[in-house]
């Protein structure tokens, strides 16, 4: 499943890791040096966010730090304000009526919520994958693909080798080469989801965020969505929601743990689930609650 | 093990369900007869008139004896008058269904906007006709007084709110969903709802145009003050046409029995363009469902 050499850099991590972090936002561990070479993400930086549905404070001074080229995921019970954090990051957040966030959100060095930066070049750069697959039901297969550049009304050159190194990313082009014209909603739940991934691949992100990619899939549809995240992250820095523990510590470099609209602990996946600091995680990741 | 007993239902909710399912029946009954007699009655006055030479390729004469001639100018001119009604009403109204569901929403202006679109679904159709009459027939804007285009001007805005309210039905069942995964690949708002909404809700939006087109057709009031009338064949939309509501109100009145069979024709043929534009509708809709 996962490739040799990310295993043994996943281990190498592990190991120099040592000693309990403090709570709340940590810098995640830096990349390993054999991956470097090949790194071109971007680092996302969460910065004292709050975030209300009208109200309501669903964030409360959240701060996170996104290391570029992994993966980092979010668990947490219900409402805990995973997929708001999510939300914030590419500013989807401000689509629901009545919803606002304040603090700051950078890409690299790009503070996103700077009132100069233009909405939809934020989301162009930070793709999101939502829980429920949602390809357009009006457009075929590779329309759905080339849906994120004609939305946006860039021309692309090579439209059909953009298309085609997409779908091969996510590993479907094999399963869809010859029904290229069919409409995209035809595809199983789990194809669907791909082709969402594809599609978010086709505008050529920085940053992947995935709310809950997996839960509304079967088992070997949610395998291979974990073992393309995994590919993925070579080239983009990668934040996924998940309800499903198992999903975090297989697919994730850090997680973090929230708990009603706050970061209660950041660190190291493996140290999250084996020693957390915070006796709360501990009650969470060992199902006492939650 | 103790064997569960389900109870048996009491003669009591037996009879109650009776009583209740034969009133419901006879319910629908009683509003079928009317529809059914209404049909049968058209049929059987109005296929006479159908045989007649030249009722659909000759004009009326508008002379009271003799000949009294075909239907070919109220068709095409209802034709001519709808069409141009249904260029100004559906553009704006789908515009206006838009407006509303993709950036008004809930906002104070939007509800108010909805609330005067059913205070206008509810208006009597002879109002549009007269303030037609009065902003355009008398002042004789455009160079004359009755006009067909005038006509056209008062069907549409008899059609837009029926338009305005069935396409905002349709836009609102578009799921969230779609909007939300093309924002999120960094599309502008209104290629959102050029390259998705409308595509999506595109059935929809045709089924409801065609009922407010079939609503238009055979509304009398509206032109009556409007396009007045003229029984020659014109194309012109600056002149007084024949239309089919019109001719039928014309020729019912009529003490001359042969005009009489005229206007059961022309009732039929109405009603048999509204059914064909009803089943187009219906067809077009059950091809394509939303997903």
């Amino acid at each position: 499943m996962i490739p040799p050499d990310t295993t043994s850099k996943e281990q190498s991590d592990m190991s120099t890791a040592g000693g309990p972090r403090p709570e709340r936002a940590q810098p995640a561990p830096q990349p390993s040096k054999a991956a470097t070479a090949q790194k071109t993400g971007h680092a996302v930086n969460v910065k004292d966010l709050n975030a209300y549905y009208g109200d309501q404070h669903a964030i409360r001074g959240v701060t996170i730090d996104f290391p570029a080229n992994e993966v980092t995921a979010l668990i947490g019970p219900s409402g805990s304000g995973k997929s708001t954090v999510v939300r914030c990051i590419n500013r989807m957040h401000e689509e629901i009526p009545g919803a606002r966030a304040e603090g700051s959100v950078t890409l690299d060095e790009l503070n996103i919520y700077d009132p100069n930066v233009d909405v939809t070049a934020v989301r162009r750069l930070i793709g999101m994958v939502f829980q429920k697959p949602n390809p357009f039901p009006t457009m075929s297969i590779f329309d759905n693909v080339a849906a994120g550049l004609r939305l946006t009304g860039t021309k692309s050159k090579d439209l059909k080798e953009l298309v085609h190194r997409s779908l091969q990313a996510v590993g479907l082009w094999d399963e869809v080469k010859d029904r290229l014209n069919e409409p995209g909603i035809g595809l199983s739940g789990g194809q669907q989801q791909r082709l969402c991934i594809a599609r978010t691949v086709a505008i050529e992100p920085e940053v992947i965020l995935m709310d809950e990619p997996a839960s509304a899939l079967d088992p070997i549809s949610t395998l291979k969505i974990e073992e393309l995240i995994d590919e993925l992250k070579e080239r983009y820095t990668i934040v996924i929601v998940t309800h499903n523990m198992q999903q975090a510590a297989r697919v994730a470099n850090s997680t973090v743990f929230m708990l009603e609209g706050e970061v209660i602990e950041h660190d190291e996946t493996n140290k999250i689930f084996t020693n957390p600091s915070d006796e709360r995680t501990e009650r969470y990741v060992t199902g006492k609650f939650g | 093990m103790s064997t569960t007993t389900i109870p048996q239902i009491s003669a009591r909710r037996r009879r109650t369900d009776k009583v209740m399912r034969g009133s419901l029946f006879a319910a629908t009954m009683v509003a079928l007869i009317p529809l059914i007699l209404i049909i049968y009655y058209l049929l059987r006055k109005g296929l006479s008139a159908w045989t007649q030479s030249g009722f659909f390729t000759s004009d009326p004469t508008g002379s009271f004896f003799g000949s009294p001639g075909g239907i070919r100018s109220a068709i095409l001119g209802s034709l001519e008058i709808v069409a141009l009604a249904t260029l100004i009403s559906i553009p704006i109204g789908i515009g206006v269904a838009l407006y509303l569901t993709e950036y008004g929403k809930q906002s104070w202006f939007a509800n108010t906007v909805r609330y005067f679109v059913d205070v206008m679904t509810g208006v009597p159709s002879i109002m549009f006709g007269l303030f037609v009459y009065i902003v355009l027939v008398i002042g004789r804007f455009g160079g004359s007084g009755f006009a067909a285009w005038k006509g056209a001007v008062a069907l549409a805005l008899l059609m837009l709110p029926i338009v305005i309210r069935s396409s905002e039905v349709v836009l609102l069942l578009v799921p969230s969903s779609l909007r939300e995964a093309a924002l999120a690949l960094g599309a502008q708002r209104w290629r959102v709802v050029f390259r998705v909404v409308l595509p999506t809700a595109a059935p929809g939006l045709l089924t409801g145009s065609l009922l407010a087109i079939a609503r238009g057709m055979g509304e009398t009031a509206p032109l009556l003050f409007t396009v007045s009338t003229a029984f020659a064949l014109t194309f012109s939309l600056s002149q007084q046409m024949n239309t089919m509501p019109f001719l039928i109100y014309n020729d019912i009145t009529s003490p001359r029995a042969a005009l009489q069979t005229i206007a059961w024709g022309t009732a039929l043929t109405l009603v048999a363009i509204v059914l064909i534009l009803n089943l187009v509708a219906r067809l077009i809709a059950s091809r394509s469902r939303m997903a």
